[in-house]
């Protein structure tokens, strides 16, 4: 009941005139990211970071989070009418979408995914404010050798055992590392890894970074790809409103979709793209029209995994605000956000911060209320913006990117840095290499060296309190069975695959 | 799928995927370096500034060295990927747009180094209508400027283009105050 009083305190936040217009700015401009090819929420989010110096706290987490919210229902449009998935979490969306919207049911494709999120995104944030509190109790027994497990733990989720190879995901972890090292050490003085530059003696910035990896990577690969033919969107047919066969079949999958998304968030691992496959296997498996996926489009194939996706949106805000423990490109930056502020998330956020906490999350409601209502009146809006032509909007996106990086420092080695980090992106994509385990790499490096300092600090330099500790010790072995189970499974299966398939003729 | 198709295509070599190992270990060698030359006071033994640079090192160099060894035994490439052929020249033009903004953005400003990437970069992406490109990229960019440098208090190079509408601009407000 507790928790009912903080929401209506938080309200008393988010309600202001001032903060309401924060939230539609938010939700406006993370729909209009969320339909754009090329632009995502952790983009957008970077450069709107100088924000921070302008406008209280509470002011820019409701931008940013409308933003974050806003993000994930602008994808699914443009999932379901281009079939270019915005984000890898919509690529569910965008295989039962797509073919319903060829098949003229775009509409109710549309609507399921606005609804779906709607319902999927209200029950996450109901989850957020009840469960956030529980996991604040938790954390606050947490000494420094935990949360330095945790935080291996995390690495090990977003980097190894999502993802398509454990090797390249941790590759980008490490490149993350090198980057978040780069600067002076705060606790000695002793400036690493800046190759003798003064220009690197701050660090390289988490803006640089994120619009280096996503607006100028993908802009080369955008580039580079004319041959590869080019998406159709198809034309927005059908009515708006599903009949009442379609709103069956719906419901229960959104349920389902958020039951199953929320929790996954959760979990110091994050991502979207298990969830919505799994929502997406289940629906498949229960449906009564399985003749519809793959053929005409099923509408439970696009309810389910759309929930679930942001569900778990809202999901993965429960690490990042009780533990400080982002699990998500975007909530990496978000906590790059809380750095800007001098405020650390954790445990002690939800004391000290309890206006910007409760604010927040009564924002959170309110962006999804505003968000269904931006995204089914006003679709033809959105649809409109898949129009702009590829040359103008990625040169546009540049444009947005330099003044992005160059207002940091007016410094021309930033934009050195920030093209660099463009051709690697690129080469990342090309080469199937994740971008996200950098940012999380990069910020949350320094924060884990942190605690193991003081962790070291405490144990008087003995490396036992790691494992000594029942929690450290959980933590650090679920994180090896996270990085050697996948190995050993798929060689347990080659195995016993091994046997039938060297049989001659059996083919 | 039969059995001597699967020994037929023996693993090759990967190119593309070996340079990106060697790449990486190469990036190990230099953040070896960085880290053996940080200096360690006595004080700091215990865990000092070096500890997680070596982890960093060495998990580096373990990576890079598997990357290569899996570039060895064919490489990872998706097929989708590999069958796409990449468009050098356009991706050379959207360079030389990001390189020209590199070198114009201190001597001439924002905005005009703006408009010369703008341009740039949609020809690069096939656009053939420089002219409303120029006048597209000049809106784009004012807006950006004055969305970054005046709303959010953001200080992004000024040039002569700048100058001029900020003062221009500035009369306008005195104006309006009267």
């Amino acid at each position: 009941m507790e928790t009912l009083g903080h929401l209506a305190h938080g309200f008393s936040v988010a309600f202001t005139p001032v903060n309401l217009m924060w939230c539609l700015l938010g939700t406006t401009l993370g729909t209009a990211i969320g339909v754009l090819p090329g632009l995502g929420p952790a983009l957008t989010i970077a450069l709107l970071l100088p924000i921070t110096y302008q406008v209280a706290p509470e002011a820019s987490f409701i931008l940013f989070a409308g933003i974050y919210y806003g993000a994930m229902y602008g994808g699914s449009t443009t999932s379901i009418l281009l079939n270019t998935p915005g984000e890898s979490a919509t690529i569910v969306t965008a295989l039962e979408g797509n073919r319903m919207a060829r098949s003229g049911r775009g509409g109710a494709a549309l609507a399921t995914s606005a609804i779906g999120s709607f319902v999927a995104g209200t029950l996450g944030t109901l989850g957020v404010a009840f469960l956030a509190p529980v996991v604040v109790k938790f954390a606050l027994s947490f000494g420094p050798a935990e949360y330095f497990s945790l935080m291996v733990l995390a690495f090990i989720t977003v980097s190894a055992v999502l993802g398509s190879s454990s090797v390249r995901g941790l590759t980008s972890l490490f490149v993350g590392f090198v980057i978040g090292m780069i600067g002076v050490d705060l606790q000695t003085g002793q400036p690493r890894f800046t190759f003798g530059m003064s220009q690197l003696l701050d660090g390289v910035d988490v803006i640089v970074v994120a619009v280096g990896l996503f607006a100028v990577g993908e802009t080369f690969y955008m580039a580079s790809r004319r041959y590869a033919g080019k998406d159709e969107i198809v034309p927005l047919k059908g009515s708006l409103y599903m009949t009442a066969a379609e709103w069956a079949r719906s419901w229960k999958a959104w349920l389902r979709g958020a039951l199953l998304g929320f929790p996954i968030g959760a979990l110091p691992a994050g991502g979207a793209e298990i969830p919505t496959f799994l929502s997406y296997a289940i629906e498949k498996k229960l449906s009564k029209h399985k003749e519809e996926f793959g053929t005409v489009g099923a509408i439970e194939g696009v309810a389910g995994p759309e929930a679930a996706n942001n569900a778990s949106a809202a999901g993965v805000l429960v690490p990042m605000l009780t533990l400080g423990l982002p699990t998500s490109a975007t909530a990496a930056i978000m906590l790059s956000a809380f750095q800007s502020y001098g405020i650390n998330p954790g445990p002690m956020l939800f004391m000290t911060q309890a206006n910007l906490v409760w604010g927040l999350i009564a924002s959170l409601f309110i962006a999804n209320i505003i968000l269904v209502i931006l995204n089914l009146p006003l679709i033809g809006l959105w649809v409109r913006l898949l129009k702009i032509p590829a040359p103008q909007l990625y040169a546009g996106i540049l444009v947005f990117a330099t003044v992005g990086t160059y207002g940091i420092s007016q410094s021309p080695t930033d934009l050195v840095i920030l093209y660099l980090l463009g051709g690697a992106g690129f080469l990342m994509r090309r080469f199937d290499f994740p971008t996200a385990p950098v940012i999380i790499g990069m910020i949350l490096w320094p924060l884990a060296e942190t605690q193991f300092r003081r962790a070291m600090t405490i144990s008087n330099g003995d490396w036992s309190v790691f494992y000594k500790h029942p929690l450290s010790l959980t933590l650090l072995t679920l994180a090896f069975i996270g990085l050697i189970g996948p190995h050993i499974y798929a060689f347990i299966e080659r195995r016993r695959t091994r046997g039938p398939e060297h049989v001659p003729g059996d083919a | 799928m039969s059995t001597s198709d699967q020994q037929a295509a023996r693993p090759r070599l990967a190119v593309p995927e070996l340079l990106i190992g060697i790449g990486l270990l190469a990036c190990a060698g230099a953040v070896a370096w960085q880290t053996l030359s940080i200096p360690v006071s006595p004080l700091y033994s215990k865990v000092g500034p070096t500890v997680f640079p070596y982890i960093t090192m060495v998990g580096m160099t373990v990576l890079s060295l598997l990357l290569i060894v899996a570039a060895l035994r064919g490489g990872w490439q998706p097929e989708e990927e590999k069958e796409t052929p990449t468009d050098w020249k356009a991706m050379g033009i959207v360079a030389v747009g990001l390189v020209a903004n590199l070198v114009l953005i201190q001597p001439l400003g924002f905005t005009a180094a703006s408009v010369i990437m703008f341009v740039l970069i949609c020809h690069g992406f096939g656009s053939r209508h420089p002219l409303r490109d120029v006048l597209l990229g000049l809106i784009l960019a004012l807006a950006a400027y004055f969305g970054f440098a005046r709303a959010l208090g953001v200080n992004i190079g000024a040039g002569f283009i700048e100058n001029q509408l900020n003062t221009g601009l500035d009369s306008i407000i005195r104006m309006l105050r009267g």
